[in-house]
């Protein structure tokens, strides 16, 4: 059952092979069985959850009219504000903070009739590639416990990949979603900037961040978007545009679709297997009809250092508020105010989040500001208008979503360039504010790799019409880790 | 030669309000250097006449009436709060200095 998809599961439940109660149990029992190996949740909701389903259950007897997800089991990625629930964003700072009022995406997911069994676990208010910095310990891969699931919403992608869950949430600043879900082998949907209310998602780069999903399918993304998808009055950066049906599409015919690929994307640095499987992919898509041209996008190279002026420059301003005041953590013992301050902050933060503080605080500051902030925006623009111009050409840009597959726990920790190079492929998409998806395309000595699709703003249809094509004819996605592959 | 110096390290903690030890800015000295050398290829890059992105859509602020949208919630604000900080219906909040 655990294998099974979201879709398999909803049409299961429908014709009551199961109820959502024996659907929610199996889920818990393999969480309490296999998450101590990952350490993929942070909160456990099994109390909340079995009332939930039989409230679930309930409704399915009373009513006819119910949504695709009626029952079933879902995990929200630790930055969704869940009244009633911690919320720690995966940090010491929130450890005591109990949301009270739920984020847009949470309440709409729970009156579709999802079944929410926890909160995942994350690195620290989703700064990371590797998900090592969480307050509550690193997430592990479940393709090899060894390694790591990639982040920041490596929580939600390795429990999906193992089978604790069906689907999640993530949020994706700089490839969050796209680069664990190539890590672990599963389905990570990033939508366009705006598509999705933030309201109640913890803030880090409000002009990047964009929740998402991460599933076995790109079938299951578009159920999940059917729901998540829409105008929010609450979040004044969600766009008012129509929600199509992101199913009615799916099964169309890809032939004619024209595929660009970057030449700026196959460089030194990534791996050579990498590069086959992604041959292998485009392969794929030419028998189903797609042609494939060779395109630029000139400033791809400037992506990763100007999100690193951008993002932290948001994150300073958006975690001032984390003062020790008001919620969260609070120093003992403080001398005078600037004490109370400095060390409420300096020790409810983990080290990455401190040092992206520093470098938002020092562009930001004054003699600096034009230099490295002004310039970044305006590179950011060159970036976007590189996307435009090749989407007057082609329909889809295809090219690897990392550039190796997942690495050792402790590999990169003490070397934060290196780690963040390792988002060189997903940072430019959240920069232009466009749809993106990462897809399972094949292993490497075991080791799960995706291959990554970006479309023009607002097309998430397409975007999984050609993911979904190409799940229609390879397995990767339906691969489990041998591990967890035992029923509890 | 670091791009950040111990001073400027230790200037914009204070800036960002963060306690640093000793250790701690020489740590931050060497992992933000190098990360400034990482961003410094963004000062070579042509962009006059380019004008800075806000927002990946371009979309306006949107406005809204200046009106009171916000229930009072104190209640249920007491009741999910840390109960030892609450005397009396009121928050307990640290001394100021």
């Amino acid at each position: 059952m655990h294998n099974q998809t979201l879709a398999q599961l909803s049409k299961g439940l429908a014709a009551k092979k199961y109820s959502s109660v024996e659907l929610t149990q199996y889920y818990l029992e393999r969480i309490k069985k296999f998450d101590p190996m990952l350490n993929s949740f942070i909160t456990i909701l099994e109390r909340i959850a079995l009332e939930q389903a039989r409230r679930v259950d309930q409704l399915r007897v009373t009513n006819e009219n119910h949504s695709p997800l009626l029952g079933i089991p879902f995990a929200h990625k630790d930055i969704f504000c869940t009244q009633g629930v911690k919320t720690s964003c995966g940090s010491k700072m929130l450890d005591n903070f109990i949301a009270p009022y739920d984020a847009t995406i949470v309440t709409r997911l729970h009156d579709a009739g999802t079944v929410l069994l926890g909160k995942t676990n994350m690195d620290e208010f989703a700064m990371g590639s590797s998900s090592e910095n969480s307050f509550y310990g690193p997430v592990r891969n479940p393709w090899d416990c060894d390694r790591v699931p990639g982040g920041s919403s490596g929580g939600s992608a390795a429990a999906v990949a193992a089978g604790l869950i069906p689907a999640a949430t993530g949020t994706d600043t700089g490839g969050s979603i796209r680069q664990p879900a190539s890590l672990c082998g599963i389905t990570g949907l990033k939508p366009t900037y705006g598509r999705i209310s933030r309201y109640g998602m913890i803030a880090f780069a409000s002009s990047l961040d964009q929740a998402g999903s991460m599933t076995r399918t790109a079938e299951d993304a578009a159920f999940l978007l059917n729901v998540m998808a829409g105008y929010d009055e609450k979040d004044s950066t969600c766009v008012n545009q129509p929600v199509p049906d992101y199913r009615k599409n799916l099964n169309d015919s890809l032939e004619g679709l024209k595929i660009g690929l970057p030449k700026e994307y196959f460089i030194e640095g990534l791996d050579h297997q990498v590069e086959r499987i992604i041959s292998d992919v485009i392969r794929e898509y030419e028998k189903m009809g797609a042609s494939v041209k060779a395109l630029s996008l000139p400033h791809q190279h400037l992506s990763v250092p100007i999100y690193y002026v951008i993002a932290p420059a948001e994150c300073s301003s958006n975690l001032a508020r984390f003062d020790g005041v008001r919620f969260g953590y609070r120093c003992k013992n403080p001398k005078d105010l600037e004490d109370f301050y400095k060390r409420s902050r300096a020790e409810g933060f983990g080290e990455e989040v401190k040092r992206r503080i520093m470098i938002g605080t020092y562009v930001l500051s004054a003699g600096y500001y034009d230099a490295y902030y002004l310039q970044s925006q305006k590179i950011r623009r060159l970036i976007s208008q590189d996307f435009q111009n090749a989407f007057k050409e082609v329909d889809v840009i295809l090219g690897p979503t990392t550039p190796t597959c997942a690495f050792k726990l402790g590999e990169k920790t003490n070397d934060p360039v290196s780690m963040y190079l390792s988002d060189i492929y997903t940072i430019s998409a959240p920069l232009a504010g466009l749809p993106s998806i990462s897809i399972p395309a094949g292993f490497i000595k075991g080791l799960p790799i995706g291959v990554q699709l970006i479309t023009n703003y607002f097309t998430e249809a397409k975007l999984l019409n050609i993911a979904h094509q190409y799940q229609q004819i390879t397995s990767w996605h339906h691969d489990m880790p041998p591990q967890f592959s035992p029923a509890s | 030669m670091s791009i950040l110096t111990r001073p400027t390290v230790e200037k914009i903690a204070h800036l960002a309000r963060l306690a640093i030890t000793e250790e701690e800015t020489s740590t931050h000295v060497k992992n933000l250097s190098a990360i400034f050398e990482l961003v410094a290829q963004i000062k070579m890059t042509n962009t006059v006449d380019i004008s800075p992105m806000a927002h990946p859509l371009d979309i306006p602020q949107p406005l809204r009436s200046d009106e009171v949208t916000e229930k009072d919630q104190r209640k249920l604000l007491q009741s999910i709060a840390d109960s030892s900080a609450i005397k009396s219906g009121l928050y307990s909040v640290p001394k100021a200095y």
